[in-house]
């Protein structure tokens, strides 16, 4: 149950950081429409970032 | 530019059509289980938990009226504590539970979801605690050729036969033809794209064959486990630890002096703070950094084969509220819908593991001329 | 995070890391070394075409130079060639026109003299024409006029006055 909990709680903060991220690019790249690329290679690359203390957080918690 | 783009446009429509195929073909062996029929959900829950681990044997499909497997038996090697011990898997029998044992030399084998034991020297039969642990049994270490080494060898062939035409096919000519059409920009890409820029024009070199090996076998190991064959390779804890590994070595052991200085004994900042930092840079070099790599890629693998087979099962499950024409179709089209982001996600675990990979060892090799 | 560690299977990881390894080594001899290499290759003798084509660019560009250069030395050179060629021209006429007035004028200075040379000769000839007949008459008359002797006398008087006179 706890666990669910804890799931439910990184799950809601990895969802605020990916949104963080995709839409601060997302505005970089309507300002900088020619630093697309840059950006969405740094835009994964923070994502995945994320992505993996989230799974880590909830492998560890699992 | 335009006789060169058509070929890789006809490539992506049948690579396209191939994998749309394969999602439908894959219905039918899904929603049946091995040996019985798989209807409530803890049923399918448990389907889908054995599709997620290794096996021993490649099933295709069971005939649920005459019980028929439609399977080969791959061979299972195994170290036991007589010694090594290789046999089909077929003599198991499609057993999973450890009903069937199998006598080899003086040891006692049997496979329990997936895993081989060996039981006690007197035991004939395995008895389970009340958490389903077998007690008179332990596991051995089991180098069988499973599945997912049999993808691995599968993906390995495949890459061997792909990049070595587009090589040979230098020989004839500067511009490669055939499928060397289509593999000549993902290297160009790997090269420019990933390696160059995070490890630096000088010295991206020494490190592309890891790169693009390890960018190719993820990504054909995550296509081939979108094909109803059924592989989860790159969902298996076991192989994203080996991959993890190989980056941690081998950019520990090709840090610059820079590295280790940066790493062991900050300059710039004092001097009580340096053994912290060094513990903490270690740490999470040695441990957190390959376990993030490991960890994304199995788990995603690993949540993306979990929701494909789940709405699979809709159709089962769905049967009853919304009859069998409207729960297939749902099932089918979401299937299909998650499929086709799988493709995506294929593409880009590989892309990520390969890209910070790269970022790690680029981080080893780099040289400050900055004097703090 | 149990469960993991419990699926997590030595065997497979031993097998992963023996493909692995060598899948790369198999792969950097026969796939990924040709493949860079050729790459290389291709991308340095575009860059090498694209010198070359540039230093053609170049080499035309001098050329068109040159010719132009040439163009103009040629212009140049017609333009004093004609210049030359007036000037001689010129020269040429006026010296003609030079000798002819030089020897327009000797001529008629030579007629000149001619014509003097011959007047003197007529002029002498016609005295001594005139002094023949001048004799002839006076032979004629003096006859006459001999015979008679006073007439005479004063005849040859006369005539001697009147030629000293001359």
């Amino acid at each position: 149950m706890y666990n669910l909990i804890g799931a439910g709680l990184i799950v809601i903060g990895g969802g605020i950081g990916l949104g963080q991220i995709g839409g601060k690019a997302m505005e970089g790249i309507a300002r900088q429409p020619e630093a697309a690329g840059k950006i969405q290679t740094a835009m994964i690359i923070i994502g995945a970032l994320l992505e993996g203390l989230a799974f880590g957080a909830l492998i560890l918690g699992k | 530019m335009k006789i060169a783009q058509k070929p890789i446009k006809s490539y992506l429509l049948i690579l396209m059509a191939l994998t749309t195929l394969f999602g439908y073909a894959k219905e039918p062996s899904q929603s049946h289980g091995e040996g019985e029929k798989v209807d409530t959900p803890e049923e399918i829950r448990e389907y889908i938990a054995h599709h997620l681990k290794d096996s021993h044997d490649f099933h295709f499909y069971t005939h649920n009226e005459s019980g028929t497997h439609y399977s080969f038996p791959l061979p299972v090697i195994v170290w036991t504590s007589e010694g090594l011990k290789t046999f089909m898997s077929s003599e198991f029998h499609h057993d999973d539970a450890g009903h069937v044992v199998v006598e080899k030399g003086g040891v006692k084998l049997t496979k329990i979801h997936s895993k081989i034991y060996e039981l006690d020297q007197n035991a004939t039969s395995v008895n389970f605690d009340e958490e389903h642990h077998p007690t008179n049994a332990h596991r051995v270490l089991d180098f069988s050729i499973t599945k997912s080494v049999f993808g691995m060898l599968l993906a390995g062939l495949l890459l061997l036969l792909g990049f070595g035409a587009l090589a040979r096919g230098y020989k004839r000519g500067h511009v490669p033809k055939g499928i060397g059409r289509v593999l000549e920009p993902l290297v160009i890409y790997v090269r420019d794209e990933i390696a160059k820029p995070n490890i630096g024009e000088k010295k991206y070199r020494k490190f592309m064959g890891f790169l693009l090996t390890v960018f190719f076998f993820i990504w054909i190991l995550n296509l081939l486990g979108l094909t109803p064959l059924g592989f989860n390779v790159t969902g298996q804890i076991a192989v994203t630890v080996c991959l993890a590994l190989f980056t941690m070595v081998i950019y520990m052991f090709s840090g610059s002096k820079d590295f280790w200085k940066h790493t062991l004994w900050m300059p710039g900042v004092p001097v009580i703070l340096r053994p912290i930092l060094a513990v903490i840079e270690l740490v999470g070099f040695i441990v957190i950094k390959p376990f993030s790599l490991l960890v994304r890629l199995f788990a995603n693998m690993t949540a993306g084969h979990f929701v494909v087979m789940s709405l699979i099962a809709l159709m089962i499950t769905m049967k009853e509220a919304f009859g069998p024409v409207a729960s297939t179709g749902m099932s089918l089209v979401l299937a299909l819908f998650i499929s086709v982001i799988e493709i995506l996600v294929a593409f880009l675990q590989a892309f990520i593991f390969t890209m910070l990979s790269s970022l790690f060892i680029g981080m080893a090799v780099e040289e400050h001329d900055d004097h703090h | 995070m149990d469960q993991l560690l419990n699926d997590f299977s030595p065997g497979l990881f031993f097998m992963q890391l023996i493909i692995l390894v060598i899948l790369i080594v198999l792969l950097r001899a026969f796939a990924w070394k040709p493949i860079l290499a050729a790459l290389d290759a291709r991308e340095s003798g575009i860059e090498d075409a694209l010198k070359a084509a540039e230093n053609a660019k170049l080499e035309m560009a001098n050329l068109q130079a040159d010719n132009e250069r040439l163009l103009q030395e040629a212009r140049l050179e017609r333009e004093t060639l004609l210049k030359e060629a007036r000037e001689m021209k010129d020269k040429i006429i006026s010296e003609a026109t030079n000798e002819a007035q030089d020897k327009a004028g000797k001529m008629i200075e030579q007629a000149q003299a001619a014509i003097e040379s011959e007047k003197k000769a007529a002029m002498a000839e016609l005295k001594s024409h005139v002094a023949g007949l001048s004799i002839d008459i006076a032979e004629k008359v003096v006859r006459e006029e001999l015979s008679n002797k006073d007439k005479q006398l004063k005849l040859v008087e006369d005539m001697l006055g009147e030629t000293t006179l001359n």
